[in-house]
Formats: structure tokens, C-alpha cells, sequence
């Protein structure tokens, strides 16, 4: 009986995957960005929240940015799916409409963390550190996917989760290269990239040193290894499309999986040279899959027959 | 040391745990024995525990628009083998007579030619649906799942308050509750033989899949909910989490040519049994209420057709009705030749000539219901009514006397429940859930005790700020397992004075086998 799956609950699923992950990436992101500009002494607050403000794909207000504004925005802000506490609230509200297919430790996850949020919330706003309540997210969404992990079928419901992972991994992934590359002057130096990308300590590994080169760019966008890159969430997504079984020319796999073989042969001086292009496409890649995803697998809410169809 | 049961004062009703102040009953021994050493700030913490639990668990109910976790009391409700027969038999005899009774109604209507109901019970009853008429259900079975409501009265017999065989809800809580209690309190297990309760989805599921449409290898059930904001949400995908199968919205479902289908990631799927959790009005906009959101246009076609089944079916609300409840006490010697079991609460049917008036005289020492209430609403108790209250309903019942019954006051039976740091006796009543797969009339064993948390508050429902209590039923024998006190078995019901030595006794048999 489980060989199937109803639409909406593969949307919903589709949906908690990717807003665990977006809760998960926007902490690490928070998190290295604070950590910097405490170390350091010449910190320019504003233009740093500038450029979190730009990574995040939010509105920066006009006037003088501060960290607790940031936080605020992007992590408190429970009415937005951009910020930490929305996308959670969100990943809960998919979850519990999703409740028996997701296993129940994993709906425990998410519904434990949104009411544990308050308290660190609170904390973080009385001991002016955020860094209780960004650990919490982090670990809550290991812990999120580490249930899927064990407690799911492989299964097209597992699926869904795994790519809606994906996606998001490889948007929140081109999002920090986009500003480095965009906008030199503001953006965070290349070791706060690696850390943001939870990254630092595998790049050390085989690179042997602190990033410090466009060398980044390349371990984040082509690593096969590390599940963070955009080459490995891609590869990651494709083998999920193509699980879920669908014909040759399937339309949410061919852009992405053209992408992928694009980055599986590119070297490095091409990379280097048209950097801001391929983030571009990468960006547009996932989003043109998303929604034939969208239309292929979620088509419920179909035309209305009943009304010819009378009693 | 600190007693929970200091202040513990019986009030003017039968009290489960207590015979008389200080005696307690002997299926509760084991219990009190280890409730009672400890401290209080020690239960309260065990409380919040529990409470913190079903929060991240989810377990919670909508009180005033707040989730609130879902409140159980620490002390269990218990009965023993002897009581739970008594009561298992008697909730599904009457089960067996209102399922007669539906398909009498919704077919040749012996009962009303012979005068054992009259014609304006059925004819007039907002919930008697033409387009249930001649539909023959697979097996026979209308009432697949039922929730009858028993309270104790003060001579300690169980009595039945009503009926609930369209959308009964509450098992989900059965199978929390124990879930929560094994936890909190595992030492108790270990020395009590309490009947498990987590058998009742699988015999739901077997019960669903027997209701399916003829000549079907393999039946697909679905179970129907309103969605993630309806109150019981909880309870169906609970439900549909432990049968392992999909938990459905209206627009999951599609009906074609009188059958149904569910949209999924690889196309359009049969639906054969359909455990709907909302009610009949709306199931279907097409033969309902037309503004409906939440059904599923065409399932009720598809239901006549005898293509699908709809669990419970349509129209059941003519049987559980609380006029009808009055009657039900002739029904079952009409059609199944027995003795009833289970007595009513005593009834009174302004509908009837010549009650009318008795019901009017004595408004003031009766407790007035709407027919048709749910959730306890509309609920008048005469004693504790003021004048204006008791006018308004005087001058309510005169207008409508259909639409009201009376019955004579019970004091509900009363619980020790933790209010505070302290042990009080408090109201509780039980709702006991049967299934029926149209051989065999099953009870869960135990069922759902609701306790109202306020003192002398005789309405336990939860909308209504009621909690609620594990419901533990022993199994036959442990009684006489037990090692044998010097000096010989004590008597099933003896009385126990527990003074300072019996209560050291007790405490260092409960210690022993922790």
C-alpha cells in the first residue's frame, strides 16, 4: 500500500525537506556572519548586513543596518518562510499535514524544536548571543534528516524529502557565491564562505589550509564528496527524479541533470572565467525543475468535474 | 512526610478508588500503594513531564483556539474483570440492537408498524437521510465504529448516558494515555495485568477492509479528515499512522462515473472504504450542504452504487439520537429477545403526552437536553440552574418538545485526581469503543475516561475543560497470583482500614518489587 503516495502529501513532504534545510543553511550562514564580525576590529556592521540582507534575497531597509535587525529578519521574523522561525513553522505545518507519512520521530523533531525555539529565542534576546539558538537549528535539522535517514522507507515519499533538500541546498549554495561574486566589496572573505557552507574543516581536509582563493568557488560548486556542494545536491536530486520514475525527456530532470554534467567536466580556469554566469543558471536550473516537479506530481487541485456529473 | 490523600474528603457520590474514608478498594491497592509515598512536588513534576511530552508529541486539543496538551491525570481508573464483562457485553448488545434498529429504519420499518417506536421519531429527525434509504451496506454493518457513554451512579452501577455511532472520537487518547502512563509510572505495569490496548487498529482495519464492496481482492481504505485544523486531527492520522493507510482530504479524492479515486504521484488510485471523520452534512456537496470545502462531490453517489463504503455509513445519526436513546432499552428486547445489560440513566420525553407537564413541574430537580447537543452544549441542570436559566428552558421545552428529553440528575461517580498538590474526588464518566466487522461486536478494552478538573463539575467533555485518565482493565487472575497475606487470601472486596502499619505493608510490598 505504500507504493503510493497522494499528491499533496508529496508536496508537503517536498516542502518540509526543503524548509528544514533552508532553516539549516540561513543558521550556519547567521552564524559564521556573527562570528566574523566579532573577531573582527574593523567591522563595518552595516555593509555586512547589507550583504546577508542580499544573500538571503531580502529587501535591506534604508536605514542603518545592525545585527539585531538581521536577526531579527532572518531569524525571529515567524511570519516569513525566509526567516529561521518561518521556515521551521512552515517544515511543521507541511509535516503535521503530512503526519502519516512522516515517521512519527521525525514530526516529534519538528514539533518539539518550534516550541523549544521560544525559550532560546528569549535567551538569545536577553544575553544579546544567538549562538544557543542557531546551534539548536543546526542540530535539530541533522537530527530532522538523520530520522529520515533511519526511520523512512526508501520509498517515493523519501524521495520527495531528499529532493526538496536538494533544491534548496544547491539555491542556499549559489546564494553565498553569488554576493562573493557580485559584489566583491561587501561580501564575506572566502573562509567565512567555507564556514557558512559548513565547510571549513572538509576544504581544510583536501585542500590542506584556510580557503583563501577562488579555489572555494571550485570545492563549492564541484566537490564530489562533500554533500554541500552544488555538484554533489545536483547529482543528489537527479538520482531522486530518476527514482521516482519518469520517462526520458522528463522536465524536471533535464535541466538540472544538464547542469550536472556541465560542472562533472568543467575545469577550473573555464569556472573561474564564467563564474557569474553559471551561477545564474544554476539558480535558474533549480527553479525550472521545481516546478515541473510542481506540475508532474502535484497536479491536485485539478479541474472541477463533479458539477457536469450531478447525483 | 507529606500524604496526597490527607485531605481526600468523599463527596456524595460513588467513589471509585474509596469504599469508605480510608478504605480502599482492593483493584486499587497496588495503585494507591504507590501513589502514595510520593511527594508532591515529585507527582507534579511527573505531570509536567507527561504535559511536556504530548506538546512535542503533538498530542494536544483545541481549548478556546490554544493547543493545549492533551490533560491526563495521573491516577488510572480501574476495573476489574467482573465490571469490564459486564460492561463489554452490555456495550455491544447494544450495538447489535441499534445496527437492527438502522437497518429497520433504513428498510422495512417493522418497528414503527408493531408500535415500538413511533413514526414521528424517524420522520422527524434532522439526521434521517432519503439517500440512506435502500442502501443494503456489505455485511450488513452501518455502525462500524461506536463510542457508548457510561457513568456510574451512586449505588455503583454502571448506567449508559448515551450514544455515539456516527464519528465517535476519543480512542486516539485511549492509546496515548497508556503510551504516556507506562512511562511515567513502568513499575506499575510490571505488577498489575492490565489489558493491553494496542490492538485496536488492527481490528479496525480488519473491521474496514470486511466492509469493503463484493469481489474485491484487496481493498484500498482511506481514512477521510477535515484537515490539520479540525480538532480531532490528531486522532485520524493517528488512526491512519497505525493502519498504515492514507490520510486523506476531500480534494485528495476524485469521484468518476459513481467511483472514487485518490490522486497520487502516479496517477489516480481506487478507494474502496472510505473511514470518513466528518459528518454526514459535510461528506457531499452534492447531496448536502452545498457550501461544504471539506467532502468530496460525488462519494455519496458512489456509495449508493455500492462502489465504494463510507464508515460509519450516512444517516446513523437517527440512532443515536437522544430521543431515540429512551427507546433503546425496548429495541434491544424487540429485536434481539434480550434483558438490556446496561440500564438508561431514568428518562423522561416531553414529546410524549402527559410528560410534558411532569417535565415542566419539576424542571428544577431534572437535567434538560437538547436531542440533538454535542460536546455537552446546551446542558441544563436543574439544581444548579438559576430562575432565569430554568424560565428560559421551561419556555424552550414547552415550544419544542421534540427537541429536548430530561433525566433524573446522577451523581457521576468521582476519581482521586491531582488538583494541585493534593488528591480530590473528582467526576469522571467512560466512553467504552466498540468495532464491528459484522460478525463480532468487539470492545476495546478500557475506553476513554474523561474527568471534569473542576470540583462538583458534572460535564467531562474536554471541549469543556475536562481531562481525562488512563483506563486500566485487569485481567482475571492476578487477584489470586498474588502472594498470600499471613493469615490467608483476603476477600475480593474486603474492607482495609489502612492505619500506620497496613500503609508500611503495602509500601514495602509496592518497594520490593520495583
Amino acid at each position: 500500500m505504500n507504493d503510493v503516495i497522494l499528491s499533496r502529501i508529496a508536496e508537503a513532504l517536498t516542502w518540509t525537506g526543503r524548509y528544514v534545510e533552508r532553516a539549516d543553511a540561513t543558521g550556519r550562514i547567521l552564524d559564521a556572519y556573527l562570528h566574523r564580525l566579532l573577531e573582527d576590529p574593523w567591522r563595518d556592521e552595516d555593509a555586512a548586513c547589507r550583504s546577508l540582507y542580499a544573500i538571503l534575497g531580502v529587501d535591506a531597509p534604508d536605514r542603518h543596518c545592525d545585527m539585531q535587525q538581521v536577526l531579527d529578519r532572518l531569524a525571529f521574523d515567524a511570519r516569513s518562510t525566509g526567516s529561521i522561525e518561518g521556515a521551521l513553522g512552515a517544515a511543521r505545518l507541511n509535516a503535521r499535514s503530512a503526519r502519516e507519512a512522516v515517521s512519527s520521530e521525525m514530526w516529534e523533531c519538528l514539533n518539539s524544536t518550534w516550541h523549544a525555539l521560544a525559550d532560546q529565542r528569549t535567551a538569545a534576546r536577553r544575553t544579546g548571543g544567538p549562538y544557543a539558538y542557531l546551534e539548536l537549528v543546526r542540530r535539530r535539522a541533522a537530527l530532522f534528516f538523520g530520522l529520515a535517514d533511519s526511520t523512512m522507507s526508501r520509498d517515493d515519499s523519501w524521495r520527495f524529502v531528499v529532493l526538496g533538500r536538494s533544491l534548496e541546498r544547491v539555491d542556499m549554495t549559489v546564494r553565498l557565491l553569488s554576493v562573493r561574486v557580485l559584489d566583491a566589496a561587501h561580501a564575506p572573505d572566502w573562509p567565512t564562505l567555507l564556514s557558512a557552507s559548513g565547510a571549513d574543516e572538509a576544504y581544510a581536509r583536501v585542500y590542506g589550509g584556510f580557503g583563501d582563493s577562488p579555489r572555494v568557488a571550485e570545492f563549492l560548486l564541484l566537490d564530489r564528496d562533500f554533500p554541500r556542494s552544488a555538484l554533489h545536491a545536483l547529482t543528489t536530486a537527479e538520482e531522486c527524479l530518476s527514482a521516482l520514475g519518469r520517462p526520458r525527456q522528463d522536465p524536471a530532470r533535464r535541466p538540472i541533470g544538464a547542469l550536472r554534467t556541465h560542472l562533472e567536466y568543467l575545469d577550473s580556469e573555464a569556472l573561474e572565467a564564467g563564474l557569474p554566469a553559471l551561477l545564474r543558471d544554476l539558480q535558474q536550473a533549480c527553479m525550472a525543475s521545481a516546478e515541473a516537479v510542481a506540475e508532474k506530481f502535484f497536479p491536485y487541485q485539478g479541474p472541477v468535474e463533479w458539477a457536469q456529473e450531478g447525483a | 512526610m507529606a500524604d496526597i490523600f490527607d485531605a481526600y474528603a468523599l463527596a456524595d457520590a460513588w467513589d471509585e478508588m474509596f469504599e469508605r474514608p480510608g478504605e480502599v478498594r482492593a483493584a486499587y491497592e497496588p495503585v494507591l500503594a504507590a501513589l502514595q509515598p510520593i511527594e508532591p512536588a515529585e507527582l507534579r513534576f511527573r505531570a509536567d513531564q507527561m504535559a511536556r511530552a504530548f506538546t512535542d508529541r503533538g498530542v494536544t486539543y483545541a481549548f478556546a483556539g490554544e493547543e493545549r496538551p492533551w490533560p491526563l491525570d495521573l491516577v488510572p481508573r480501574i476495573l476489574d474483570a467482573l465490571e469490564w464483562d459486564l460492561i463489554q457485553r452490555g456495550v455491544a448488545q447494544r450495538v447489535r440492537a441499534l445496527e437492527a434498529y438502522l437497518a429497520d429504519a433504513y428498510g422495512p420499518c417493522r418497528a414503527f408498524e408493531d408500535g415500538v417506536v413511533p413514526w414521528r421519531l424517524l420522520l422527524n429527525s434532522p439526521h434521517f437521510h432519503r439517500a440512506a434509504h435502500g442502501v443494503e451496506p456489505p455485511g450488513g454493518v452501518r455502525i462500524h465504529v461506536a463510542g457508548i457513554d457510561l457513568v456510574r451512579d451512586e449505588a455503583g452501577d454502571f448506567r449508559v448516558l448515551e450514544d455515539n455511532v456516527r464519528v465517535p472520537s476519543g480512542v486516539s487518547y485511549v492509546i496515548e494515555n497508556r503510551r504516556a502512563m507506562t512511562r511515567v509510572f513502568p513499575s506499575l505495569f510490571a505488577e498489575q495485568h492490565v489489558v493491553p490496548v494496542d490492538g485496536y487498529a488492527q481490528r479496525l482495519l480488519a473491521a474496514l477492509r470486511a466492509a469493503a464492496p463484493g469481489g474485491i481482492g484487496d481493498p484500498r481504505v482511506v481514512v477521510l479528515t477535515p484537515g490539520p485544523n479540525n480538532a480531532a486531527y490528531f486522532e485520524h492520522a493517528l488512526l491512519a499512522r497505525l493502519m498504515g493507510v492514507q490520510l486523506v482530504e476531500g480534494h485528495d479524492l476524485v469521484c468518476r462515473s459513481n467511483r472514487v479515486w485518490m490522486r497520487t504521484t502516479r496517477g489516480e488510485m481506487p478507494v474502496h472504504v472510505v473511514y470518513r471523520r466528518l459528518d454526514d452534512d459535510f461528506l457531499d456537496p452534492l447531496h448536502f450542504r452545498p457550501d461544504s470545502v471539506i467532502g468530496c462531490p460525488g462519494v455519496m453517489s458512489a456509495a449508493m452504487a455500492g462502489n465504494v463504503t463510507l464508515a460509519n455509513a450516512v444517516g446513523n445519526g437517527i440512532a443515536d439520537d437522544k430521543l431515540l436513546y429512551t427507546y433503546v432499552p425496548d429495541l434491544i428486547r424487540y429485536y434481539l429477545s434480550e434483558e438490556p445489560i446496561l440500564p438508561n440513566v431514568e428518562s423522561f420525553r416531553p414529546d410524549e403526552p402527559g410528560q410534558l407537564e411532569a417535565v415542566l413541574d419539576q424542571i428544577d430537580r431534572l437535567v434538560i437536553k437538547p436531542v440533538d447537543g454535542a460536546g455537552g452544549q446546551g446542558i441544563v441542570i436543574g439544581p444548579k440552574a438559576d430562575r432565569e436559566t430554568l424560565e428560559r428552558t421551561r419556555e424552550a421545552v414547552a415550544a419544542d418538545p421534540r427537541g429536548w428529553i430530561a433525566q433524573r440528575p446522577v451523581a457521576l461517580s468521582t476519581s482521586p485526581t491531582l488538583a494541585g498538590e493534593r488528591m480530590a474526588p473528582r467526576h469522571i464518566d467512560l466512553r467504552p469503543f466498540a468495532v464491528n466487522d459484522g460478525s463480532d461486536v468487539w470492545v476495546l478494552p478500557g475506553g476513554l475516561t474523561r474527568v471534569a478538573l473542576q470540583e462538583g463539575n458534572l460535564i467531562v467533555n474536554s471541549s469543556q475543560g475536562g481531562g481525562s485518565k488512563d483506563t486500566w482493565v485487569l485481567a482475571e487472575g492476578p487477584a489470586e497470583q498474588r502472594p498470600e497475606e499471613p493469615g490467608g487470601p483476603l476477600p475480593q472486596k474486603a474492607p482495609r482500614q489502612l492505619g500506620p502499619d497496613g500503609t508500611r505493608a503495602v509500601v514495602q510490598e509496592g518497594a520490593q518489587q520495583q
